[in-house]
């Protein structure tokens, strides 16, 4: 009860291309997470398959059925938006029942589904109070109780946690994921956090400027990307791209992470200079810059010493390289 | 940097004279009307600027007012004309914003330039052509040409005012709207309308003014005596020879009260409008 396939979507406004033929299949019961850049057309996709926009060319399928040009309100969806956007005349309680008593379903039900949401996020102390005299945090529960109250085949998120600070993010982020788990609903979450991302996906799907750069579930990404694009974003610090032919590989572009670079004070393959320390506590990055390949970022488990400006040299792992064309594809 | 520029002295009180000096020059005219409606004839004349005492008290204009003239009458269509077409350019001033400012359809940005045209071409230029149809539908003398036209002078600067707030109203309410199934209409009246309430005082104060204040199209399409307004009424007292210039007074200090009971109503909205935008 919830699979979504897309078959060549397109999108553009006016003259410019947006959404440029997107083809996704998402199983039943999936955490799905669409992650790119700022202005790759994650909320452009996320609002054509809710409906809120048309598209210009392609279908959408809920449950084999085509859906693309039914009003949102019949797609049997829920969203949870980034701003909230809980009704501001609204009680809490009316807020989350207002879909289903436009779907025409009587009072006794709609309060039956709105007390068994409030329960699982335990909102019952907030249902009469009404959206201003919430905190953000409260808000962002309501929003999500508000989805779940008309059990849709298919959860919506755009950016939802983007709005709340740090703890409050980690919070909510491990609600949303024990959601999954009880209501095992298809959910598809827009996020740029790949925290998020890793954490939350079943399978994340990598969009850069409206086409899918790769799909795959978060450590396939990590371990095995397609191209430089997908091998850049995922993964914190970023990963380092070395020219191949400085260091006599094949290829155009040898990607390595930071923790799979070996730094040494004595000996090793490519020479260069500490020019940023940064120590966190469980790891330490140390940013050192080399000929001709930049700044590139060493990460170290523990706590280690360097001096700023010391000569070090450092040595790529041959079994954790990635080689890239110069179309930036992998090769194998 | 030490004083702020909101709380240096000499500021603060270069800003106080000069906003008490324009509301003394604003109000003048107004008090002047006001004071010399309760005086006898003799007094206004006499002393135009001197305030009513015991011996120049006199409320012979507004016992003229009252019992001769179709006073009342004249007032009740002053509030038919101006609340009618007050509603009609809120109603479809708002709704023709949203149009603007939510959908995306071809003829978009030349129908916003149409609309505002009204702006910046006055009315009163088209006024031969308006009475020739109003003329030929019949519509002379009715109230419902003033209407009409009125509406036709409001709507555009409504329409400008409230698309530009109608843009800053969130998308996702709306689109939550939306999923949830409200209808365009639904989410117009029960989402929109209430976030930029504001702006429509605004725009509500700036159009009932001008229309309760109207002589020109009164005295051009509704002369007839079922159809004056009170601002033509008050003319009547204007005689070519002789005028009356107690009942004349005291007619329009009557007509000053509804402008400024509504205005009342509308004062806190319509200062959120004004400055919400500086604010924000
Ligand atoms: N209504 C619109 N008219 C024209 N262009 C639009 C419109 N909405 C979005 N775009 C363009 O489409 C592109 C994708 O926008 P979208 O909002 O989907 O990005 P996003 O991936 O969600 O970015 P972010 O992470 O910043 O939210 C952007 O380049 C944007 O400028
Ligand atoms: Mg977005």
């Amino acid at each position: 009860m919830g699979s979504l396939t897309l078959n060549n979507l397109t999108k553009s406004f006016g003259k410019t291309e947006v959404i440029k033929g997107v083809d996704l299949e998402v199983r039943d019961g999936e955490f799905c997470v669409f992650v790119g850049p700022s202005g790759c057309g994650k909320s452009t996709l996320l609002r054509m398959i809710a409906g809120l926009e048309d598209v210009s060319s392609g279908d959408v399928m809920i449950d084999a059925a085509r859906v693309t040009q039914l009003p949102p309100s019949k797609r049997e969806i829920a969203m949870v938006f980034q701003s909230y956007a809980l009704y501001p005349h609204l009680k809490v309680r009316d807020n989350m029942g207002l879909a289903m008593k436009r779907a025409g379903a009587s009072k006794p039900q709609v309060e039956a589904a709105v007390d068994e949401a409030a329960r699982m996020l335990s909102l019952e102390p907030l249902l009469d109070r009404r959206p201003a005299e919430l905190s953000g945090g409260q808000r962002q529960r309501v929003a999500i109780g508000r989805a779940i109250v008309r059990r849709p085949k298919l959860f919506l998120f755009d950016e939802p946690l983007s709005n709340l600070d740090a703890a409050l993010r980690v919070a909510t982020r491990i609600e949303i994921a024990r959601l999954h788990h009880e209501l095992k609903a298809t959910m598809i979450y827009v996020t740029h956090d790949q925290v998020e991302a890793m954490t939350l996906a079943d399978r994340i799907v990598v969009l850069d400027g409206g086409r899918v750069a790769q799909v795959g579930a978060p450590m396939e990404l990590y371990n095995d990307p397609a191209n430089t694009f997908v091998a850049g974003f995922i993964g914190s610090p970023q990963m380092n791209f070395l020219k191949a032919g400085a260091i006599g590989l094949q290829g155009e572009t040898v990607g390595i992470r930071p923790e799979h670079l070996e730094i040494s004070k004595e000996t090793g393959e490519i020479p260069g200079t500490i020019s940023h320390i940064e120590h966190l506590g469980g790891e330490t990055n140390i940013y050192i810059h080399t000929e001709p390949h930049g700044l590139l970022t060493v990460r170290l488990f523990g706590e280690h010493h360097f001096e700023i400006d010391a000569p070090v040299y450092l040595t790529p792992d041959p079994a954790r390289r990635f080689h890239f064309d110069a179309a930036g594809d992998r090769m194998r | 940097m030490a004083m702020s520029a909101r709380s240096s002295l000499p500021r603060t009180v270069a800003v106080h004279v000069a906003l008490i000096t324009y509301t003394l020059i604003a109000l003048f005219p107004v008090f002047v009307i006001v004071i010399n409606s309760m005086k006898s004839r003799k007094a206004i004349f006499r002393e135009p600027l001197a305030l009513p005492g015991p011996g120049t008290f006199d409320l012979v204009g507004f016992q003229t007012v009252l019992s001769q003239g179709n006073f009342p009458l004249y007032f009740g269509n002053s509030l038919i004309v101006t609340v009618a077409s007050l509603a009609i350019v809120l109603v479809f001033g708002a709704m023709a914003a949203f149009a603007l400012s939510e959908y995306r359809w071809r003829g978009n940005l030349l129908m916003g330039l149409y609309l505002a045209i009204g702006i910046m071409i006055p009315i009163r230029l088209g006024t031969v052509a308006i009475l020739k149809g109003m003329a030929a539908v019949g519509l002379t003398n009715t109230l419902t040409s003033l209407v009409l036209v009125y509406s036709a002078q409001g709507l555009p600067l409504a329409i400008f005012i409230l698309s530009e707030f109608m843009r800053t109203v969130s998308d996702d309410l709306k689109n939550a709207g939306r999923i949830d199934g409200l209808s365009e209409y639904r989410i117009f009246f029960t989402l929109v309308v209430p976030l930029i309430r504001p702006a429509m005082a605004t725009v509500a104060v700036f159009t009932m003014i001008p229309i309760w204040n109207d002589l020109w199209f009164p005295l051009i399409l509704a002369p007839s005596e079922a159809t004056k307004t009170v601002t033509l009424g008050a003319q009547t007292f204007i005689g070519q020879y002789v005028t009356n210039w107690n009942a004349v007074l005291a007619s329009l200090s009557l007509a000053i009260l509804p402008v400024l009971v509504l205005y009342l109503v509308f004062s806190r909205q319509l200062i959120r409008g004004i400055t919400s935008g500086a604010v924000k």
